[in-house]
């Protein structure tokens, strides 16, 4: 029992040390994959333009879900006024980017994980390293700097959706005054909670779209493998974003 | 060839759409929206005994009207009360120089802002004047404070059945 | 270089993976300008030699010089620069599945040339039609059959102009047709363009047909080699089961076990209990 536990330990950790160097080797690239930028274009389409839909819908019905609980809470107090507030904070710190990176692991996470798992599988990786192409640098860097780039903007959007959201509830069904919503917002959120999430946005799309890049380009050649890979980029990702989050909370608050 | 226009139009719409939700984000939902047109405006200030938890960034209104922000608090050592720096738009140029300056609290749980109240003075508020009446903050705290010690002694001088733990 | 010493020199090569032993004491010499067949039984590790010539795999001991460079030892730029001279052919074309046909005959120019589009345009369009695919140059592969997907790579192999061209099973899984086309590309290809060609195979017949020379893999070593009629004349056991193909011999048929009457009388469940 406490063998296989510390079996499983050292081999996290060994993955852990493994994907960071991974990252250093991927970071190492990202200069001379800067120079073909429309592979780099064509990853940002891909990890942004697709997941976009997803992201606004979802930014929407949460905005809203954060309407009705946050009127209900507020006018306990009497201070539905304050819902704008109480919407925006929620939203920019943390349902912003946190949930944006859940539903960017698993849209786009697993996209780039299934596919450079497939290239794997067909050797179509073999095949460029035998035409003297790296294919970190070709595959996977632009595929990871799209996703660096896509991840902070896909959250800004569901933030702003988001706000539209609640304010569509608050203000259109529970008739919270439109003027005292927004001033309200605007006179108590300050810049650094933006600052907050956009610093979570990045570090949570560094993460997601190392994780997928990785999990993808040391998948297993074999239609399991594959599928191995996608499951784990989601269920990695999930818990290092939330592990994260936390950190990035706790230090913006000292 | 055409394909690939079409994907780059893609990528090119939505990194506009995040960079105007980035900036929507930034302006939007704080007060460094108004700061961003950078109308002219002039700046006065004033000395509070206490400003309860005013904040940079608040707004300075008139009859209810927003006519400028907070733009910097410091602290007076020689007396020790708080300078307030307020940045009031140009258009509102014609502020008496003997008008009062409140802080007041929008709600009951609401952030703190400041009210003019305005003197009859002839003369206006010029870039850099200072406005000398100031009533503080009102800090709940103490108002509370206030109100039990006042209770407990008219309900002590009736001699009614008053509720001391003693 | 003169035409008498081998282009590929391996000697006393030793590969082992996780404990298994691939190879040991495997000595290969393969001369410039011939078709050279690699034969074996499957599991002798025959793609595994590709994998060691072409550097993607590094040998436990022993040497292997290829057109002059030292495999075993060099760097990883020293691999690739010689890399950019050889040309592989993967067991299933390995093509790039999100380009089309002729991005994916380009793509080497345009990873390792400044060649204008025009010029890039020329070559890769002579390359398609030296495989007879010039009107496919705008599909997708995934609109390609097998032995067209392996045309394609083979346009792709040769666009770079290599002096070597390795072929990892390229008859697997084609019908006979499309069989006969490979082997009139391996033939043509390797007396037009002046390459060495190595065939990795277990296809007898069509193999024998169209090598200049041919080695036989088994055990982790070469048990036989010379041209086609040497090989069919051959005494060996190993080799007239393999070119015979025959089901018992020197391989054996049986995986090795423990005596049968035994295991059926065993009352326990004997080993699988």
């Amino acid at each position: 029992m406490i063998r296989d536990f510390l079996d499983s330990l050292s081999e996290s950790i060994e993955r852990l040390g493994d994907t960071v160097r991974f990252l250093a080797r991927i970071l190492a690239q990202v200069p001379s994959a800067l120079l073909r930028p429309q592979l780099i274009f064509d990853q940002i389409y891909n990890a942004g333009a697709l997941s976009l839909v997803i992201i606004m819908l979802s930014g929407l019905f949460v905005g809203m879900v954060l309407g009705l609980q946050g009127y209900d809470l507020l006018q306990r107090f009497g201070s539905e006024d304050a819902l704008g507030t109480a919407a925006a904070i929620g939203l920019v710190r943390e349902l912003g980017p946190v949930v944006t990176a859940l539903l960017f692991a698993g849209r786009a996470g697993t996209a780039l994980a299934s596919e450079i798992g497939l290239m794997r599988a067909t050797d179509q990786l073999s095949a460029m390293e035998m035409m003297a192409v790296d294919p970190v640098r070709r595959v996977v860097v632009p595929r990871f700097v799209g996703g660096v780039i896509a991840m902070p903007l896909l959250a800004a959007i569901f933030s702003m959706i988001g706000i539209y959201g609640a304010q569509l509830v608050g203000v259109q069904v529970m008739h919270v005054d439109a003027g005292s919503f927004w001033s309200q917002m605007q006179a108590s959120v300050e810049l650094r909670d933006v600052n907050e999430g956009i610093v979570k946005s990045v570090v949570f799309g560094i993460a997601c779209s190392l994780i997928a890049v990785y999990q993808g380009y040391h998948s297993e050649p074999t239609a399991e493998g594959v599928g191995t890979a996608t499951t784990r980029t989601v269920v990695t990702s999930a818990v290092i974003v939330l592990f994260l989050d936390y950190l990035i909370t706790a230090f913006f608050l000292k | 060839m055409r394909k690939s226009r079409a994907l780059n139009l893609g990528t090119g719409l939505f990194v506009l759409l995040g960079f105007a939700a980035l900036f929507f984000l930034t302006t939007q939902t704080t007060s460094h929206g108004l700061s961003f047109g950078s109308e002219p405006y002039y700046v006065v200030t004033a000395k509070f005994r206490d400003i309860g938890d005013l904040k940079v960034g608040a707004p300075v209104s008139m009859a209810g009207v927003q006519v400028g922000r907070v733009a910097a608090i410091g602290f007076d050592s020689q007396d020790f009360k708080a300078v307030v720096t307020m940045r009031i738009d140009d258009k509102f140029n014609q502020i008496p120089t003997d008008s009062s300056a409140n802080i007041y609290t929008q709600g009951l749980l609401g952030g703190q802002y400041i009210g003019l109240s305005p003197g009859g003075a002839e003369t206006y508020l010029k870039n850099h004047g200072e406005i000398t009446f100031t009533n503080s903050a009102l800090v709940l705290e103490k108002l509370i404070g206030q109100f039990l010690a006042n209770f407990n002694k008219s309900s002590s001088t009736s001699g009614s059945s008053g509720g001391s733990p003693k | 270089m003169n035409a008498t010493s081998p282009i590929i020199d391996l000697r006393e090569v030793r590969y082992t993976v996780g404990g298994r032993v691939i190879f040991d004491g495997l000595d290969m010499q393969i001369l410039p300008g011939q078709v050279t067949a690699v034969m074996g039984p499957s599991g002798t590790g025959k793609t595994t030699l590709l994998r060691l010539i072409t550097g993607q795999a590094t040998a436990d001991a022993g040497s292997i010089d290829v057109g002059g460079v030292a495999v075993v030892g060099a760097s990883r730029s020293q691999v690739y620069a010689l890399r950019q001279r050889m040309g592989m052919l993967f067991q299933n074309g390995a093509l790039l599945t999100d380009i089309s046909v002729f991005e994916n005959v380009a793509f080497p120019l345009r990873e390792h040339t400044r060649l204008p589009e025009r010029l890039i345009r020329q070559l890769v369009l002579t390359k398609l039609q030296a495989v007879g695919l010039r009107g496919a140059a705008g599909l997708m592969p995934a609109e390609l059959s097998g032995g067209m997907a392996r045309r394609v790579a083979l346009a792709r192999a040769i666009v770079m102009d290599p002096q070597i061209l390795l072929y990892d099973e390229p008859f697997v899984g084609l019908d006979p047709i499309s069989m006969g086309v490979i082997l009139r590309l391996i033939r043509r290809f390797n007396d037009a363009l002046g390459l060495t060609s190595i065939v990795v195979s277990h296809d007898v017949h069509e193999i024998t047909a169209v090598a200049d020379r041919v080695f036989l893999l088994s055990g982790g070593r070469v048990v036989a080699q010379g041209t086609p009629q040497e090989l069919h004349d051959s005494p060996s056991d190993i080799v007239k089961q393999f070119v015979g193909g025959l089901a018992d011999g020197p391989v054996p048929f049986h995986y090795p076990a423990p005596d049968y009457f035994e295991e059926l009388l065993a009352r326990d469940g004997g080993r699988f209990a």
